[in-house]
């Protein structure tokens, strides 16, 4: 067990696989000569060469789709999007080509290529730049999409969706690139579409994945301590979904709270709890309580921005909500 | 303009209702929906709320004093505003109109004519200026099983109480609008406050539809009969029959109910028996109401229970169609309220026979008053061993005696012979319970 940062784990995925198959690359803006915008490309240009390490003009869509011919004719590329309010430009290369091409061809092509970065608030970015997209990728059929909250998950997800041989969009977080986290030594592969529960509980299950995590150990923490021992489902891969997870988690403790940081109308924890009542209603005590970001753009003012995103005391509300212990 | 606020109808028996506890002085601001006054009728104490906005200008009915329904108890009105002085004065009791005989609605009213009661009998005088409406306020206790008739229990707890055999009518839930949910039902586990549900569930089975009973033209005969009994003994005449019942095997399924953790009560068999007989005997389900006879299409059966202030008489809805337990769950449920005086109107109004037993005080044998508008009672003594002779042999067995009241305006002494031999066959053989 090795502690490392989020970034290298990455790094050390990346750097893992372009090792292991000639045929991967990464290609993206900054990932070369500025060992990449939040440093996660760091040393492959001088490790791998300029042939695999490719820097981009401020080209989304030309890059994206760069990528996904080379993956057409056999190789594997990684596409860094400095983040993924910038794949609004490219979203066509990812969602029409990269998921499609496998069904438009009748399966004669294979498109086994990686779209990653960062999504979600990285601090004072304000609306343009700190949004999450979760549901927008995982509501096409085509892509996988990965949502790593731990380092140990990021490298293992990330050497995964290389060896995949369709399309891998993974959602990264410029506050989660400087986590520290424990990573197993040696061959780490974490399989796609697979759930872990990271804290075990009996109360109140807590479902979420990504950043919005390490709140909800804190919300756990602080539960824990007034009695409630709450299960820490993190879901990690939101398409395919782990259904079998969920509805074991429900099953053991009856009680919900999904939390996710994006926005509440049509929101990816709205799936959830709509798979929870179809598949796990007979087991629920309660309606399934959920957190998410507020309603509104995201705030430049630091106040503002803090107070949009979910936080431990909003995810301890609700968990006290699901368990009928509000307070008085 | 002042508007009087009416002693409401809360019960179809109702005649006037005294005033337990004004909850506002005069002068204090009314809000609509807000609860003014307790009123105790003869069956139970309810609140009354205001209807319109405003303030309380004159109480005209003290605490502790009655009005009969329909007439005013106080009078609402602009702030400062006067109440015409004519209108002060309350109607004297006498002048209460005699509330006809229950609506012909025996089946369980639903609860929104029970809670808007306050249009008076019809021939309630009824004052000039529009009345200030009252409707009786809901206890809270009440809300749980009323709203929407349904019962609030989570899926979980409807699985766990549907695994484990328990009633959730019979649990209290703590949840939001009482909800039933899990700790409820682990609490009721624990403390064996649940019950056992071996037969369809307390409350109202949903399998049994509730159908309207029917208006049965009265033949000229019948007309004759009623009128010439009515002379003879006037109100309601009462005819008497009375049978020994071998109780041996039907105390046999109280031991077997025991061992199934159910508590069966010698009554509610017999409830159960009664109810069954009358299924199978439709002509005794019956009532006499002003010139109308009508034939009930449920079998309800009413249970007289003794309270503090004397008696009261609530129903078993479609006892015929409820196992032993749900029946003893739904007696013992429907006793403990009649006791708090906290039963709705429509839990004691309706049925065609009650089961008065007072053997639990070793009352051999009795002769019980019906309650109308039914048209029998059935007085219960106590069961206890007595020596009978059987085939030659003096043997012991153990007896209840069992008197039949009936209406005899509508049942002659035949039918209502040919009921208490069911009775009789179906207690001494329960088995025939079943079929």
């Amino acid at each position: 067990m090795a502690e490392m940062l989020y970034r290298e784990a990455l790094n050390q995925a990346l750097a893992e696989e372009m090792t292991r198959d000639a045929n991967v690359f990464l290609i993206g803006e900054e990932v070369g000569l500025y060992d990449g915008a939040f440093k996660v490309s760091q040393g492959l240009l001088a490790r791998f060469g300029s042939a695999r390490v490719v820097d981009t003009p401020i080209s989304e869509l030309g890059f994206c789709g760069l990528g996904v011919g080379a993956a057409m004719v056999g190789l594997r590329p990684v596409v860094e999007l400095m983040t993924w309010n910038f794949a609004l430009l490219a979203i066509d290369q990812i969602l029409n080509n990269a998921a499609k091409l496998r069904h438009m061809s009748g399966g004669q092509l294979r498109c086994p290529i990686v779209f990653r970065g960062p999504a979600g608030a990285g601090g004072r970015l304000s609306s343009q730049h700190s949004q999450e997209f979760d549901v927008v990728y995982s509501h096409f059929p085509g892509v996988k999409v990965v949502a790593p909250a731990t380092p140990s998950d990021a490298k293992g997800l990330l050497k995964s969706a290389i060896r995949d041989d369709n399309p891998v969009v993974m959602f990264e977080s410029e506050r989660l690139y400087a986590i520290k986290g424990d990573v197993p030594e040696g061959e780490l592969l974490v399989p796609i579409g697979k759930a872990e529960v990271k804290r075990e509980g009996n109360d109140v299950s807590i479902i979420t994945w990504s950043r919005m995590y390490y709140f909800c150990e804190q919300a756990a923490a602080e539960l824990e301590k007034q009695g409630i021992r709450a299960e820490i489902l993190d879901l990690r891969t939101l398409r395919p979904l782990d259904e079998e997870a969920i509805i074991a988690t429900v099953q053991k403790t009856n009680r919900v709270v999904v939390v996710e940081e994006g926005w509440p109308l049509g929101g990816f924890g709205a799936q959830l709890v709509d798979t929870i009542q179809s598949k796990a209603f007979d087991y629920l005590d309660g309606p399934v309580q959920r957190v998410t970001g507020l309603d509104v753009n995201m705030s430049y003012a630091a106040n503002l921005e803090n107070a949009i995103q979910p936080d431990a005391p909003r995810i301890i509300e609700a968990v006290k909500k699901v368990m009928y212990r509000e307070e008085a | 303009m002042s508007m009087p606020i009416l002693m409401p109808a809360l019960s179809p028996t109702m005649k006037e209702g005294k005033i337990t506890k004004w909850l506002k002085k005069e002068g204090d601001k009314i809000s609509s929906g807000e609860a003014v006054a307790e009123v105790e009728t003869d069956k139970s104490n309810l609140e009354v709320e205001a209807y319109e906005d405003g303030y309380l200008l004159k109480i005209v009915v003290p605490e502790n004093e009655s009005a009969p329904v329909g007439a005013p108890i106080g009078y609402l009105g602009e702030k400062g505003e006067k109440v015409e002085a004519s209108a002060q004065q309350p109607k004297p009791v006498a002048a209460a109109p005699a509330p006809a005989a229950p609506a012909p609605r025996p089946s369980t009213p639903a609860p929104a004519a029970a809670q808007k009661t306050s249009a008076p009998a019809p021939a309630t005088p009824r004052p000039q200026a529009g009345p200030a409406q009252v409707v009786p306020f809901r206890r809270e206790g009440d809300r749980r099983a009323e709203e929407e008739g349904r019962l609030r229990a989570s899926p979980l707890a409807k699985r766990i109480a549907e695994e484990r055999g328990l009633d959730l009518a019979a649990l209290q839930g703590s949840g939001p609008q009482g909800r039933i949910i899990k700790r409820d039902i682990e609490e009721a586990l624990t403390h064996g406050a649940a019950v056992p549900r071996l037969a369809p569930s307390l409350g109202v089975p949903l399998s049994v539809e509730r159908r309207e009973p029917q208006v049965v033209p009265i033949s000229s005969m019948r007309r004759v009969i009623a009128q010439r009994l009515a002379d003879v003994k006037p109100g309601v005449p009462h005819f008497y029959l009375t049978v020994d019942i071998e109780m041996d095997a039907a105390m046999q399924i109280r031991d077997e109910a025991k061992a199934l953790d159910s508590k069966v009560s010698v009554n509610d068999i017999v409830v159960k028996a009664a109810a069954i007989a009358l299924r199978r005997m439709p002509k005794m389900n019956v009532s006499l109401q002003g010139d109308q006879q009508l034939q009930y299409q449920n079998v309800d059966v009413g249970i007289a229970v003794a309270i503090e202030e004397g008696l009261i008489t609530p129903i078993i809805r479609d006892a015929d169609q409820k196992g032993l337990a749900a029946i003893s769950a739904e007696a013992r449920d429907l006793a403990e309220r009649a006791r708090k005086r906290a039963l709705k109107p429509q839990e004691y109004t309706g049925g065609s026979i009650t089961i008065s037993n007072l053997g639990m005080f070793g009352v051999d044998s009795f002769v019980a008053v019906i309650n109308p508008p039914q048209a029998s009672i059935v007085a219960v003594g106590q069961v206890a061993e007595k020596a009978v002779v059987r085939n030659g042999q003096v043997v012991v067995r153990k007896i209840m005696t069992s008197t039949l009241s009936g209406d005899h305006r509508i049942i002659d002494g035949a039918l209502g012979a040919e009921y208490l031999r069911e009775l009789k066959g179906l207690l001494e053989h329960p088995m025939r319970l079943l079929f």
